[in-house]
């Protein structure tokens, strides 16, 4: 029972693609994949592929002293680029930490995802930019901010037609993991979209282990089940099917946005790496275990599909991985060469507006650090 | 040449072990490459690398533990010119520079480990500190007696700073000090409820926890110093003040001691001692003793004044052969067993105590090879690993109370023996030779003697030939 539970072969899970790379027909859910061309479908590969070599340039940078921490995506990129591409620039995104892919879709550049990793900011970018949150740190704080801000989306296109909420109708995409669903914000969350029929869409990105804790400890029961107990629709999903999550999600969001609540996915994939830079896998579970997700590689079977009927040649693929090399190299480069923060930014965020006594003592921390006989040219170049 | 120290790979981790190397010196290694695989405490962990060229050097062997910001290996990089020679900072470089000499690059974010970089003290301009904001309100004031708490905020504040703009190489041992320059205490409750059993002032402690705090582990070091000075104290006599009960130490007997105050009262009570002294002139035997040293026989081993009393207790032994004797009480009533043989018992003080090894067939040993079995007996007791089979069987002791400068004593016999023979100090004195009063060695010989074997006589026969020996060393040769 648990062993089938969460393999993502039982009959509940929506899969478009096969991890051999074969395109199945479903009668729901084809129709919101129809406009996927193949220049769509390389765009996601690149995504997927891009979002896997920065991966292991921050585990490495990690590792050689340059980042604190570093949380390692590898092997959930179909469920992150997925979803993430099936959001308007006009939805908000509430990310746990592992959302690499999720803020690549978003816009958000990645040697800027490395700033809370290397300790220099709270958050890396500017959230109103993008619609895309930042990194929250504590599991499941993000959950009831969600819900939160779609209540307000709520207030805020109260008396809109049907119309106008399709055309430009707001929605939230809550990120979350299998371990925080154990949480009880994310209860709360779920309750209170519930209630008031909220614009969210719960996606869990369910990685079969939290840390060391496998699923079916978490919960004896598919997570998209739970759902049906708060009263809105769950849907387990293949997380490594980049088309059928982004089908899924497109189905979601059009569905929170007529104003007909929220929808729990459960995308089911497999974290193929460590929980984070401080984590050791190998201490709690087998290889056996990692080697069978292998096979369900989201990227491989994208290639498979792509290669099959011809929709990318060898060119494309080259071109993937040099524009990868390059990337790393940028990420690098930029990485190593952000600024350190000073005390006098940290007046900045302390009010969203002027605030006397802050502008007050600004001033008066500026007067005293020009007091000393150093230059600040002096103490940067220190 | 770029050298990478061991980060920190985990949260918090202080050292690592070197699992495997998988570059040697002279090998090309580029960015990212896997060079090293490495243990925590956490995960085994393959380290890649950060810079690319040519491996100059491994400064860890494998199975070696490193703490962290600690050098790794180094990297001659591709496209850098050829290594300077490593620049060694003479004394005067340490001494003047403002600067870490030994990296010219930035370190890397994590991993310098939990020590600080050295905050120096930045210069002020000799214009006046800002003036205090207007307000009406009143506002920190800096910079004036380092006592006032507005002094106080400016040194934290400029601190504060300081850290701030190295990054986050806000570390471990720069924040005692900030915490130190609050003056205020931190401490768990669990950590307070301890030092407060223990009667430990925290204030008083240094705490090395992560954010300055003071760990458990703190106020017991803090603790065993206390004590430790306390034992140093020369303040033996405890004052008059306190409860009688603080003012004497109770010690529980055991072991040795235990052991020796057994042996004494069976020996004091059951054997009635007869204690008799001798003087003697025991010139010879230092003139004898100076030319055993010097002799070439005796190269390398330490001989002295005892060797020749020990060599004269065996040879006074076997002409009054009742003193190598046991008093045996049997199903047929007592008997006196002589003992054809000497193992001969040295009383020496050990770590553990009073122990008294004894020389077996000590009769058969040549001077040369009784002054060995002395210095072994001796080392062994010393080290205090004399063994049980060490002390048993013996017949006859011998006690030199003479190393500390005492003359003589009343020893009391070691149980199941009949005799002792105590050995007081040589010093030189007055004595009459051929009615004139010349300097010479004397020592004092005194014995203690189980009554029940040994007569008056016996033992005075005894004691003369000892003293005969003493006097005249070359009597042995008969």
């Amino acid at each position: 029972m648990t062993q089938t539970m969460h393999e993502p072969s039982d009959e509940t899970l929506i899969q478009l693609l096969t991890p051999e790379g074969e395109r199945l027909s479903h009668a729901e859910y084809d129709s919101y994949v129809q406009d996927v061309d193949a220049e769509m479908l390389r765009g996601f590969y690149r995504d997927m592929a891009l979002t896997r070599r920065f991966d292991q340039e921050a585990t490495a940078l990690q590792r050689q002293g340059q980042l604190a921490l570093w949380v390692p995506l590898r092997g959930q990129e179909a469920a992150q680029i997925g979803s993430g591409r099936a959001t308007r620039p006009s939805d908000y995104i509430f990310p746990t930490y592992r959302e690499h892919g999720v803020a690549l879709t978003r816009n958000v550049d990645f040697p800027q995802m490395l700033r809370v990793f290397r300790g220099i900011s709270n958050g890396g970018w500017d959230p109103r930019e993008n619609n895309f949150h930042m990194y929250t740190m504590v599991l499941a704080a993000q959950m009831p901010h969600a819900t939160g801000y779609a209540m307000g989306i709520q207030r805020d296109q109260a008396g809109w037609d049907a119309k106008r909420l399709e055309q430009e109708g707001e929605a939230v995409v809550a990120y979350f993991g299998d371990g925080s669903s154990t949480e009880g914000d994310v209860h709360e969350s779920m309750v209170f979209a519930a209630s008031f029929n909220a614009p969210v869409v719960f996606f869990c990105q369910n990685n079969q282990w939290a840390i060391s804790v496998p699923f079916h400890v978490q919960s004896k029961v598919p997570l998209a089940d739970r759902a049906a107990g708060y009263g809105f629709p769950g849907i387990r999903v293949d997380g490594n099917d980049v088309l059928a999550v982004l089908a899924v999600t497109r189905w979601a969001l059009e569905r929170a946005r007529r104003g007909e609540g929220p929808v729990l996915i459960e995308a089911v994939t497999y974290r193929m790496s460590a929980h984070t830079t401080a984590d050791d896998p190998t201490k709690y579970r087998l290889s056996a275990d990692e080697e069978a997700w292998v096979g369900r590689d989201p990227i491989s079977r994208l290639e498979k599909y792509l290669i099959d009927n011809n929709l990318a040649d060898e060119a494309f693929f080259a071109q993937v991985i040099e524009d990868g090399h390059e990337m790393a190299n940028r990420v690098r480069e930029e990485a190593m060469a952000f600024p350190d923060p000073t005390l006098a930014q940290s007046f900045a965020n302390v009010y969203a507006e002027a605030h006397p006594l802050i502008q007050e003592e600004l001033k008066w921390h500026l007067e005293y650090e020009a007091g000393f006989a150093e230059t600040a040219e002096e103490e940067a170049a220190r | 040449m770029s050298t990478f120290n061991l980060p920190d790979v985990g949260e918090g981790l202080t050292e690592a072990e070197i699992v495997s190397w998988k570059v040697k010196p002279g090998d090309t290694v580029a960015i990212n490459q896997v060079f090293a695989e490495i243990e925590t405490a956490k995960s085994l962990v393959e380290l890649p690398s950060p810079y690319a060229g040519v491996v100059r050097e491994l400064h860890a062997a494998e199975g070696e533990t490193l703490a962290v910001g600690a050098p790794l290996f180094s990297v001659d990089e591709v496209g850098s010119k050829p290594a300077p020679m490593p620049h060694v900072p003479d004394v005067e470089d340490i001494a003047t520079s403002d600067t870490p000499v030994a990296s010219e690059m930035p370190g890397p974010l994590v991993g310098s480990g939990p020590k600080a970089d050295a905050v120096k003290r930045r210069a002020r301009v000799s214009r006046p500190a800002p003036a205090p904001a207007t307000s009406g309100r009143p506002a920190p004031a800096p910079a004036a007696a380092p006592t006032t708490p507005a002094a106080l905020a400016d040194t934290i504040s400029r601190r504060a700073t300081e850290l701030g703009a190295a990054g986050t190489r806000l570390t471990a041992a720069a924040k005692p000090a900030v915490a130190a320059l609050v003056n205020r205490v931190l401490a768990k409750p669990p950590v307070r409820k301890v030092a407060k059993e223990l009667g430990v002032d925290l204030t008083q402690v240094i705490g090395t926890g992560g954010a300055g705090e003071i760990t458990r582990e703190d106020v017991f070091s803090y603790q065993a110093q206390r004590e430790a000075e306390r034992d140093a104290a020369p303040t033996f006599w405890s004052s008059s003040d306190k409860e009688l009960d603080n003012r004497i130490i109770r010690t529980p007997v055991r072991g040795v001691r235990k052991a020796t105050a057994k042996a004494m009262v069976d020996s004091a009570f059951t054997a009635p001692h007869v204690s008799i002294f001798v003087d003697v002139d025991a010139s010879r035997t230092m003139e004898y003793v100076a030319r055993l040293k010097k002799s070439r026989d005796f190269e390398g081993i330490r001989v002295s004044p005892l060797l020749v009393l020990a060599k004269a207790v065996i040879w006074a032994a076997a002409r009054n052969p009742s003193v190598n004797a046991s008093w045996v009480e049997t199903e047929n009533g007592a008997e006196i067993q002589v003992k054809h043989f000497m193992n001969l018992g040295i009383a020496a003080a050990t770590p553990r105590g009073l122990m008294v090894p004894n020389i077996k067939e000590a009769q058969d040993l040549s001077m040369r090879e009784l002054a060995i079995a002395l210095n072994d007996l001796a080392e062994t007791a010393r080290a205090g690993k004399t063994s049980p089979a060490d002390m048993n069987g013996g017949t006859l002791t011998v006690t030199n109370i003479g190393v500390l400068g005492i003359d003589t004593g009343t020893p009391i016999i070691n149980p199941g023996e009949v005799a002792i023979v105590a050995f007081g100090t040589i010093r030189q004195k007055p004595w009459v030779v051929d009615g004139e009063v010349v300097p010479r060695w004397i020592t004092t010989l005194g014995g203690s003697f189980d009554h029940r074997v040994v007569d008056g006589d016996l033992s005075a026969r005894f004691m003369a030939d000892v003293a005969a020996i003493m006097e005249e060393p070359a009597l042995l040769l008969d």
